[in-house]
């Protein structure tokens, strides 16, 4: 059987099965020997490439690999996570502390089900070079994580799952619209053609392709692939999503989601780069992208949820891996290098976020003081969190964040290098004082007296992360190099 | 052959007309189960030499779905909600059928302007396409109601039906199809969300939907 036909299928039954599971113990099992096996084929992607498969539709390029991974890698953890997260899946009724209502959350037959098929259409999305299976990827991966926003079952995520669905789906419709734009790009002389990357690619390079058409594909993909990628405008779904779903789902919408859509627009970049016509996109990303960072850096200025607080910084993060791309050149090597610190980075903060949450009971910022005294371990995270997700040295972000920033000063585009380093500075200032503030200070009050206040498999998943990011930031593993670098070239940066 | 692509074209600017005047949800419903009737049509009109067997299986699926399947589900949701229609949206009926004619004649206008690529090239399709779009946007925010937020992505999403149907673009079998699988999925959980949130909040008026915001 073809491996890449694995990756996606084993996910999707494993998933269908949970669905039919009545204990919640086996579920999860199942769950996390599924999260095993799918990293462990991924790993061996890295080592034997898997052959394309359906003529050129699905293949894995080094972009889908290097994606791809990342989700891999965060899912397996999302779910040790999830078992460690204490009496998670029980059916009682909770009170909501911050209404006065009770809420009952899903069966954890539903959640897994739901997870794994999340798994599942994320790996359709990494594994897809044919332009229409990556948006049926992308749309399904909405309605798969729908579901896992209203987890809790109250007004709150319900209104977030709500206003997520139907941004999201508006948004990916227009993406389709782009697939039919760019079918009308290649009909010219009269032939159909299969919306495969490679041939694309190919008749784009002779000219074979209406560069109208083509543009205007582009512009309906990175309107409609950025809603979900969270690019400002249309990023109002992300805040409400990211603050309400449980921790371990926001890691993933994130660290893996946000990354998958942002595969959308990288493919008909590819395109656009091949047809000669790539000015026009990076154009357009650099916009959008220094526009996401202002408007997260505005909202993060006086933010005192923590999460929203998390969930614009995403915001901000996906300006600059948009950036990153537009600039070109070495940018184009740190935004794909960044793509992978910042998932790292941020599903550790998510993780972190999701053990304060459940001692202190509170999601502002305000309330939460002594995390360092009370949670030392997560504390000691969300304290290295913050250097991290800032881009502080020694951490990953940091040169990343400085590769793309390099590339700028290379092609003398100065006025967007200070943009991008006084976005950044505003971003840090916002968040320096809340992080602090929450890691150190004092209370009084504290909330039930728990009896183990930090289960060990809670804060593993999220010490894997930052060490992962802070490895990436003393040196790099050749093999992600090299990885990286073909990202990067497959991307047209460096050569 | 044309021709008739041209009468099914003018019979969704009609229905889309309609659509912006009547206030009763169960009628909104039906017109725009025509609508996804019409569209199912266009394929057999519209199917280039030796495709017969594509053009009417996507035809029949598409019929299937658009024109009875999502009524179905769109009606039971809404007798579990005791809805009838919505007495005051956000931009009136009056308002709104004169904002879709402009919607109209702006994208005739577009289109027209729009340079030709090799057969593919109808600025009726183009325009209908577009308006139809225009106007399911317009009807996502114009409404209240969640049920109508609903029709208005399936509005949105005929239009891009319709573009891609009356240019007969081949994005290959699986994927139209998956296409299709896609939007059932997508109307049947906003279905089930709708159903949710009448529960949760006793109404489906959207604007109760406003806890979240910085």
């Amino acid at each position: 059987m073809n491996m890449i036909l694995a990756l996606v299928l084993l996910p999707a039954l494993a998933g269908i099965i949970s669905f039919f599971m009545r204990k919640a113990y086996a579920a999860r099992a199942l769950m996390i020997s599924t999260a095993f096996a799918h990293l462990s084929l991924v790993v061996w992607c890295w080592h034997t490439r898997p052959a394309p498969f359906y003529q050129g539709w699905f293949a894995l390029d080094s972009l889908g690999l290097l994606f791809l991974s990342v989700a891999s890698f965060l899912f397996f953890f999302s779910t040790i996570y999830r078992v460690g997260s204490g009496n998670a899946g029980a059916l009682v009724k909770k009170r909501d502390f911050e209404g006065s209502s009770t809420f009952i959350d899903f069966s954890e037959s539903v959640y897994c089900g739901c997870m794994m098929l999340f798994l599942s259409t994320m790996t359709l999305v990494c594994v897809s070079l044919q332009f229409g299976m990556i948006w049926v990827g992308v749309e399904a991966t909405t309605l798969a994580s729908a579901p896992l926003i209203y987890y809790h079952m109250h007004k709150r995520s319900l209104e977030a799952a709500w206003k997520y669905l139907l941004i999201c789906s508006v948004g990916i419709v227009i993406a389709l619209l782009g697939n039919f734009f760019l079918a009308v790009a290649v009909s010219e002389g009269g032939l159909h053609s299969s919306l495969v990357l490679s041939s694309l690619m190919n008749r784009a390079s002779l000219g074979h392709i209406n560069i109208f058409w083509l543009k205007g594909a582009f512009l309906l993909f990175i309107v409609g692939y950025g809603t979900k990628m969270g690019l400002a405008p249309m990023h109002t779904w992300l805040p409400d999503a990211h603050s309400e779903s449980p921790s371990a789902v926001s890691a993933l919408l994130s660290g893996a989601l946000l990354n998958c859509s942002f595969l959308g627009i990288i493919r008909a970049q590819q395109l656009l780069n091949a047809a000669g016509a790539g000015q026009l996109g990076r154009d357009l990303l650099i916009i959008f992208g220094i526009f996401s960072m202002a408007i997260a850096a505005i909202f993060i200025l006086g933010q005192n949820d923590y999460k929203r607080m998390l969930a614009y910084s995403s915001v901000e993060h996906m300006g600059i891996l948009a950036v990153g791309v537009g600039i070109g050149g070495i940018a184009v090597y740190g935004s794909m290098l960044h793509a992978v610190n910042h998932s790292l980075a941020k599903a550790a903060l998510f993780f972190t976020a999701g053990n304060i949450l459940t001692f202190y009971r509170s999601k502002s910022s305000l309330e939460v003081r002594g995390v360092l005294r009370f949670l030392p371990v997560s504390g000691v995270v969300w304290v290295a969190g913050f250097f991290a997700i800032t881009g502080s040295p020694p951490f990953g972000t940091f040169f990343s964040e400085f590769s793309i920033l390099k590339g700028m000063v290379d092609q003398d585009r100065i006025f967007i290098a200070v943009a991008y380093l006084a976005l950044l500075a505003v971003v840090f200032v916002g968040m320096v004082g809340p992080f602090f503030k929450m890691a150190y200070g004092n209370m009084d009050q504290l909330p039930a007296e728990r009896v183990n206040r930090e289960p060990i498999l809670s804060f593993i998943p999220p010490v894997v992360m930052m060490l992962a990011v802070l490895i990436l930031g003393l040196c790099i593993p050749d093999a992600l190099t090299s990885l990286i670098l073909e990202a990067a070239g497959e991307l047209g940066g460096l050569r | 052959m044309k021709s008739a692509i041209d009468s099914i074209l003018i019979l969704l600017v009609l229905a889309n007309l309609y659509l912006l005047v009547t206030s009763r949800i169960r009628s909104s419903i039906r017109v725009v189960a025509v609508q996804g009737i019409l569209l199912g049509l266009i394929p057999i009109f519209a199917h280039s030499e030796g495709e017969l067997f594509r053009a009417y299986l996507i035809s029949f699926v598409s019929i299937a779905l658009k024109g009875f399947l999502f009524p179905f589900l769109l009606n039971r949701v809404l007798s579990s909600t005791n809805l009838r229609r919505e007495i005051e949206p956000i931009v009136g009926y009056t308002v709104s059928v004169l904002i879709g004619v402009a919607l109209f004649i702006i994208s005739l206008w577009l289109a027209s302007r729009v340079p030709a690529v090799g057969h593919m090239h109808s600025v009726l399709a183009l325009a209908v396409a577009l308006s139809t779009m225009l106007i399911g946007l317009f009807f996502i925010v114009a409404r209240r109601k969640a049920i109508n937020q609903i029709l208005g992505y399936i509005i949105l999403e005929n239009g891009i039906f319709a573009f891609g149907f009356a240019l007969d673009i081949e994005a290959g079998m699986i994927v139209e199809l998956g296409i299709l699988i896609d939007a059932l999925l997508a109307v049947s959980v906003m279905g089930l969300a709708v159903y949710h949130i009448h529960r949760e909040y006793d109404g489906t008026d959207t604007s109760l939907l406003s806890a979240l915001k910085d």
